[in-house]
């Protein structure tokens, strides 16, 4: 087994169950293998065969969960109850939905490129799955930690928007194409601030690999770099394009955009890759800013990883639910007039403390906590007032001027009611106001 | 490298989610930019004017309920003033404030929605629309338990309601106001001063006062730009003569100046709805059928009458031939005039503007294809 791989539990007990190698499992004692001597490269190809398959299952899994959770969640926040019909409290509702998508009849337009239409959902599916490799969900849990990390994951999520646009394009539709041309723009413009924000985490970090950057987390980052923070979180949203970044999809404008045209399973795989992508920025979040797994003792990494990850994925979903949409215009103005500032400032503050306190302690980090957090609030305050709307500075009417065109006073009704009454009878309105006295 | 470019005309509606029933606008877009829009309506026409012909004047009041159907009572309102007006109906005290209170707790329900929706096109995905609902739904109760309907109430007659507003009806009519004014105060406080709402709605689609007033446009949209013309205020229907409340204006004229109006008119009304309250008096809550009889036959003649609805003049002419229906019935509705201006809202401005302009001209496509 390669050295990399043993302080990895997850790859170690799979491999040395199926192996039963005595040089890799000395520490504990498995009898025989299944695999003969000699052979050993074989277990390590089934051992990584079945590490991806529970991984991937895992992943799956809590999707389905996900989609339920945010489903009664969205219901409380909208004072409703959210699903409650399908096992208990709904959880099955997702499973029930799962098998609707799955059983639709599979539409395909009869103008549409065929090869492209049905490549897109798997180009979409298969990078939001390939994140999940590199994510460490506890002490030696994962399944590759990569030295450039931090790259991987920036490369692998601006696929998402290739997949869009080959999705808009093959369907030939109008509306998809300018989803997708809305989803270029925020890529381009998101994918900017986002890698800078993590530029500081790095130069902290001393490392681009996860591990390493979860073991420099003294503190977790996000008190050392509110402001990269602040700029990832924002622009994580606006790369997952969910709401208040969602122009692409934009339900109340584009109504669905790109998706327009799929139905059956090929809409549940864009389906479960916004799901999937939600569950990975939510995993990012808290490994390079909340400190990952770590946590104290008596309770197991995996469970505090479990605990901040659905603690991210909470806030996300209460973003979704309370902020309208932002226009395209907006949001671009956003990124290149607020957020890109935002992270040069934040690199050049970090830059300057690691010139000072080179390799940092944990009461180092304090200290750098301490003085990063008045920029952070004084920077991000001075953005909003740059780029915030102005209040009207004439709001209501001059109670003294003439209202235009027509006077204050009252006039008479038959002016505004229009005809000459034609008979008596239609002297109506004067009898109606005696009778009223 | 020049990039050949061309604008792009996509078809929106009558199946979109935004469209507020089933409107249709053929959009020419250049990139993100509006070039041209060309509504198309009719949708919806279910012919309510000719079919007001073949039907008693009583019967027609269930006509006007499904034409603006998000404020029934005010359409059943601006209908009755005209059938009493051609008939020379004396209506009953009682019967008049009753469907003031009904009609102005119509108009905020109708308002709730219209803020509503507005969100909704916004891109709030339904968090405020259904705290709109919710209010709406307190309202909705108080009109069950005045005519049994929700929707479609059909409370009004000539001469004033069918029927009287059971003992119940008052504490939760009270309890209920108290209730808005603190759901209105709710929605203040989420959306009035929201960057996101507030940066998308300022200055978008504004409409210049000599536009709006030489189009005829009436309501909140045209009191958004500073216009003081209210038909309650101008010329008082019902009882609007014995009640004092404040116009609502704004100067922007823009999509925020429209939101804004509103809610202040829904506001507003909470305080006339307190004046009818403190001034209503027992009695009948319409003429005997002596007065006014069940099959009404107006003499010849024609008579128009308006109010002020909740999307501007209402008003409702009706010429009648001396038989027991109008010979010709005629809507002014305001939904199908505020929406003539929708070229000058939307070229030149950007796609996500567009349903948020539409929302914020508050329109129901049942009272503009009727």
């Amino acid at each position: 087994m390669p050295e990399a791989f043993l302080d990895n539990s997850l790859w170690r007990n799979i491999y040395c169950v199926l192996a039963g190698d005595s040089s890799t499992c000395a520490a504990r004692d498995y009898s025989s293998g299944f695999f003969p001597a000699g052979m050993e490269w074989l277990a390590f190809l089934v051992s990584a065969a079945i590490i991806i398959f529970l991984i991937v299952n895992a992943v799956l899994g809590g999707v389905i969960v996900l989609i339920w959770g945010e489903r009664r969640l969205f219901g409380r926040f909208q004072s409703r109850t959210g699903p409650n019909r399908w096992g208990p409290f709904g959880t099955l509702t997702s499973v029930a939905d799962a098998v609707k998508t799955m059983f639709k009849e599979d539409l395909v337009p009869a103008e549409a490129d065929k090869i492209l239409f049905n490549l897109a959902p798997v180009l979409i599916a298969a990078p939001a799955l390939t994140v999940f490799a590199i994510i460490p969900w506890g002490v030696g849990t994962y399944v590759a930690d990569l030295n450039i990390g931090v790259l991987f994951i920036m490369a692998i999520t601006s696929l998402t928007t290739l997949s869009v646009l080959t999705a808009a394009w093959s369907s030939a539709n109008r509306i998809a194409i300018l989803s997708a041309l809305r989803s270029v723009a925020l890529l381009i413009s998101y994918e900017i601030p986002m890698a800078l924000a993590l530029v500081g985490v790095i130069m902290l970090a001393g490392s681009m690999s996860l591990g390493d950057i979860i073991a420099a987390q003294g503190i977790p980052f996000i008190i050392v770099q509110p402001l990269a923070f602040f700029v990832f979180f924002i622009a994580a949203m606006a790369e997952m394009a969910r709401a208040p970044f969602d122009l692409t999809e934009a339900e109340s404008e584009l109504a669905a955009g790109y998706l327009n045209d799929y139905a059956s399973m090929k809409f549940g795989l864009f389906f479960l890759a916004e799901f999937m992508a939600e569950i990975s920025t939510a995993a990012i979040v808290t490994t390079l800013f909340l400190s990952g797994w770590k946590g104290f003792d008596p309770i197991p990494s995996h469970f505090w990883f479990g605990a901040k990850l659905i603690f991210v994925l909470f806030v996300i979903i209460w973003f979704r639910m309370t902020l309208p949409r932002l226009r395209v215009d907006q949001v671009l103005k956003f990124a290149w007039k607020g957020l890109f500032e935002l992270t040069m400032i934040n690199i050049i503050v970090t830059a300057v403390l690691l010139a000072i306190l080179p390799n940092p302690s944990t009461s180092e980090l304090w200290i750098m906590a301490a003085i990063n957090w008045p920029v952070a609030i004084i920077s991000i305050w001075g953005v909003s007032k740059l780029l915030g709307t102005a209040p009207y500075s004439h709001p209501q009417p001059d109670p003294n001027a003439p209202s235009y065109p027509v006077g204050s006073e009252s006039i008479p009704t038959d002016a505004v009611l229009g005809a000459e009454p034609s008979n008596a009878a239609n002297q109506a309105p004067q009898a109606q106001q005696e009778g009223g006295n | 490298m020049a990039v050949k470019t061309q604008p792009v005309t996509v078809n929106l509606g009558p199946q979109h989610p935004s469209t507020h029933g089933v409107f249709r606008m053929r959009v020419m877009f250049d990139g993100e930019e509006i070039v041209d829009v060309e509504p198309v309506f009719g949708y919806l026409h279910r012919g309510s004017e000719k079919l007001a012909e073949e039907r008693t004047y009583t019967q027609i009041v269930t006509l006007t309920d499904r034409m603006d159907y998000v404020s029934s009572m005010l359409n059943n309102q601006a209908y009755i003033l005209a059938v009493e007006k051609l008939a020379g109906i004396e209506p009953s005290p009682r019967g008049v404030w009753l469907r003031m209170i009904a009609g102005e707790l119509q108009r905020i329900a109708s308002h709730l929605v219209a803020t509503g929706f507005l969100l909704q096109d916004l891109g709030a995905l339904g968090t405020p629309l259904i705290y709109s609902m919710r209010e709406r739904e307190n309202i909705l109760d108080l009109f069950e338990m005045l005519c049994g309907a929700r929707i479609t109430n059909s409370y009004l007659r000539p001469g004033g309601v069918f029927m009287d507003a059971p003992g119940e009806f008052w504490p939760a009519l009270d309890r209920g106001l108290d209730d808005i004014v603190r759901s209105i105060d709710d929605l203040e406080t989420y959306l009035s001063g929201n960057e996101i709402v507030f940066s998308r709605t300022k200055g978008t689609a504004v409409l210049p006062q000599e536009l709006l007033i030489n189009a005829s446009i009436t309501g909140p949209m045209l009191r958004a730009s500073g216009v003081d013309w209210d038909l309650r205020h101008r010329a008082p229907y019902d009882y609007y003569d014995r009640i004092s409340f404040e116009r609502k204006l704004h100067t922007a004229s823009d999509n925020y100046a429209r939101y804004w109006v509103r809610v202040q008119e829904a506001r507003e009304s909470v305080n006339i709805i307190r004046q009818c309250i403190d001034q209503i008096e027992p009695g009948p809550v319409r003429p005997s059928f002596d007065d006014v009889p069940r099959l009404i036959r107006p003499p010849s003649g024609d008579a128009y009458a308006a109010i002020e609805g909740s999307k501007g003049e209402l008003g409702f002419y009706l010429v009648s031939d001396g038989g027991i229906a109008p010979y010709r019935m005629h809507v002014r509705s305001s939904s199908l005039i505020n929406l003539t201006l929708l070229r000058d809202m939307l070229i030149g401005g950007q796609f996500g503007d567009l349903f948020v302009t539409f929302g914020s001209v508050d329109l129901n496509m049942g009272e503009v294809d009727r």
